[in-house]
């Protein structure tokens, strides 16, 4: 299968920050790839680069055998947009907007309103499609956005963060609709910052921090290594975290961690509820007092910090501190 | 016509359409654009022309229309500038900049929505012009020539205000900024009173300002000159309609190409 976004050593400066250390990505055609990574990690910058909306300072990137800075306008015409921040012009309608995105893609007039009713419908917008953009709820003015990304149906979607600011049900009815072009063979780039969405639509995912590449590999490849799934306790004291942490340390896969704060304590495990089984037989009749006890599916927090911290480890023991991938991603990863 | 122009102007119209929908539906504009220059002529005809120490025995509607025009035309081309700098700020640019449209055109677009604005504010101004004593004193072509050469004028400043919303980039600003360079502009110019009332520096500055060239243009075109104010021996004043067509070709030759290019390069953070 080829490649319908190619990404090599790309670096980009604001000034003295560097937004992009050296990122390296492909995409399939086809596939759905997912760009993760906290506040300020690059995932815009990437996105922007890719879209010809910035010029990288070093580095190579192309899309469907384009390269984005030479040939920026033939890129144009077969990618769709939606920027990080609804782009929707508040004075025209659902419908006006659509129809004028559909022109400027080139679109013969009726495509362009036959496809502009066909997306409002799709996106359930069909009520509001005479009414001006600035009457819209935040989630229908998301909406209105992807839907102008897809008029011109583009082979290849950026989306980035498509759901943030959505509420559960339209994130829901978002990740079907994605899901569907996904299913139609639209090439799609989504960042998020969650885990759960990037597991749900994305068929690899490549984590980024600072600029850099971290970890990358399938949803379960990166949760094997941040040690599948962890056991949450809450105290009433938060004396007792130490030895409560003292008395499951063996059932531990990693370091327990603990908070003072909050009064919580988590441990890396394996295994399932016979994990809790033995928590509870371990801990009970000690006087401890649990408020809450249970196994969480590991979350992007979970990923980050297991995965930042490796990759600093491993930088200082292999002394390769320009290294973008330590080699801990190995094993699992490609 | 190659088909890459036919492209621009297709794009163009595409955006042009998309600004006149906002001017229908942002009352404000609509009131701005014909309110305020009818308050202009009001106010200077009633209440400053009485004030303005101007020789006795002129047609003071006559004297101040042409002027009235220009600094209306020339404020109304601000709003290029603060418009392009709003679209900047709420991403449009950004998806603007991401399809395969033609890159002038969302300029093109812009500053074509803001002459037709204006054209409204001129035709608003002069119909409360004739109410108040203006007249069109030359032939039909002289007058459509005065009224063209106004628009055509502000025109090329949309296109410099265009490039400084482009790097001003918050539209509040740039109203100020703009505010700066043309309130000097349109006041220090024969737009409401006689240049020989001037102090000599101011004078000079006045004589060449092409403001004042076009204020000077248009009471010649429109047949309201009079030998009561005698026109300044300066050749920009003296060949005033020529004079405003260089300053409009030099804007247009520099900031056409200077706004493309920082659109090119802008992006919305
Ligand atoms: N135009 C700019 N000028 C200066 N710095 C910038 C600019 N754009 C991005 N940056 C910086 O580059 C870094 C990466 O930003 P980017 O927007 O790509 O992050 P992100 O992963 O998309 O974050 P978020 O999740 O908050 O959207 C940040 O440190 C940011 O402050
Ligand atoms: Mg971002």
């Amino acid at each position: 299968m080829t490649d319908a976004i190619v990404v090599e050593g790309l670096v980009k400066r604001f000034g003295t920050t560097t937004a992009l250390a050296g990122v390296d990505l492909t995409v399939t055609e086809g596939s759905v790839l997912g760009l993760l990574g906290p506040n300020g990690a690059g995932k815009t910058t990437v996105v922007r680069i890719l879209t010809t909306l910035l010029a990288a300072d070093a580095g190579r990137a192309e899309v469907l055998g384009l390269d984005v800075a030479r040939d920026a306008d033939a890129v144009r015409a077969s990618i769709g947009l939606t920027g990080q921040y609804a782009a929707v012009d508040e004075y025209l309608t659902g419908f006006e907007n659509l129809e004028m995105v559909g022109r400027l893609y080139r679109l013969p007039r009726r495509e362009a309103r036959s496809r502009a009713r066909e997306l409002l419908e799709r996106f359930d917008l069909t009520d509001a499609a005479d009414r001006p953009a600035k009457t819209y709820s935040g989630g229908m003015r998301r909406r209105l956005d992807i839907a102008a990304s897809l008029i011109a149906r583009p082979r290849v979607l950026f989306l980035d963060e498509p759901t943030t600011g959505l509420d559960p049900r339209s994130r829901l009815g978002m990740w079907e609709f994605i899901a569907d072009l996904a299913d139609g063979g639209t090439t799609i780039l989504l960042t998020t910052q969650y885990l759960e969405e990037a597991d749900r639509l994305a068929d690899r995912m490549v984590v980024i921090d600072h600029g850099r590449v971290i970890a990358r590999g399938t949803g379960d490849e990166l949760k094997e290594q941040v040690g599948g799934r962890r056991l949450e306790l809450t105290l009433a004291r938060a004396a007792d975290l130490g030895p409560v942490a003292e008395r499951l340390r063996s059932l531990a896969l990693d370091e327990p961690h603990l908070d003072e704060q909050t009064r919580k304590l988590s441990l890396p495990v394996s295994g399932g509820v016979d994990v809790i089984s033995e928590a509870v037989r371990r801990l009970d009749g000690n006087g401890f007092e649990v408020l809450d006890l249970g196994l969480r599916r590991p979350d992007l927090d979970d990923v980050f910090l297991t995965l930042t911290g490796h990759a600093a480890e491993e930088a200082r023991a292999g002394g390769e501190t320009a290294q973008p991938e330590p080699a801990t991603t190995g094993g699992a990863l490609r | 016509m190659s088909a890459t122009l036919v492209q621009t102007l297709a794009d163009s119209a595409v955006i042009t359409k998309r600004n006149l929908i906002k001017v229908k539906r942002v009352p404000d504009l609509i009131v701005f654009a014909t309110l305020s220059p009818i308050m202009f002529v009001l106010l200077f005809r009633y209440v400053f022309g009485g004030a303005i120490n101007l020789p006795p025995d002129i047609n003071y509607a006559e004297f101040l229309l042409p002027g009235i025009f220009a600094q209306t035309v020339v404020f109304g081309s601000t709003v290029t500038g603060a418009s392009i700098a709003e679209d900047l700020q709420k991403g449009l640019i950004d998806r603007f900049r991401s399809l395969p449209m033609s890159r002038s055109s969302v300029l093109v677009g812009r500053t074509v929505a803001d002459l037709g604005l204006n054209a409204i504010s001129i035709v608003v101004m002069a119909i409360t012009g004739l109410i108040v004593g203006w007249r069109i004193n030359s032939s039909f072509g002289e007058a459509v020539g005065g009224f063209l050469i106004l628009l055509v004028f502000a025109f090329s400043i949309s296109w410099l205000m265009a490039m400084v919303g482009l790097l001003v980039r918050t539209p509040e600003v740039v109203n100020n900024a703009s505010f700066i360079v043309i309130f000097p502009l349109t006041f220090v110019a024969n737009t409401f009173v006689p240049l020989e009332t001037f102090p000599s520096v101011l004078r000079t500055f006045a004589e060449w300002n092409p403001v004042s060239a076009v204020v000077q243009a248009a009471r010649e075109l429109f047949g309201n000159t009079s030998e009561i104010v005698p026109v300044p021996d300066v050749w920009s004043l003296q060949n005033p309609v020529l004079y405003t067509l260089l300053w409009t070709a030099i804007f247009l030759a520099a900031f056409v190409p200077l706004a493309v290019r920082a659109y090119q390069r802008t992006a919305s953070r």
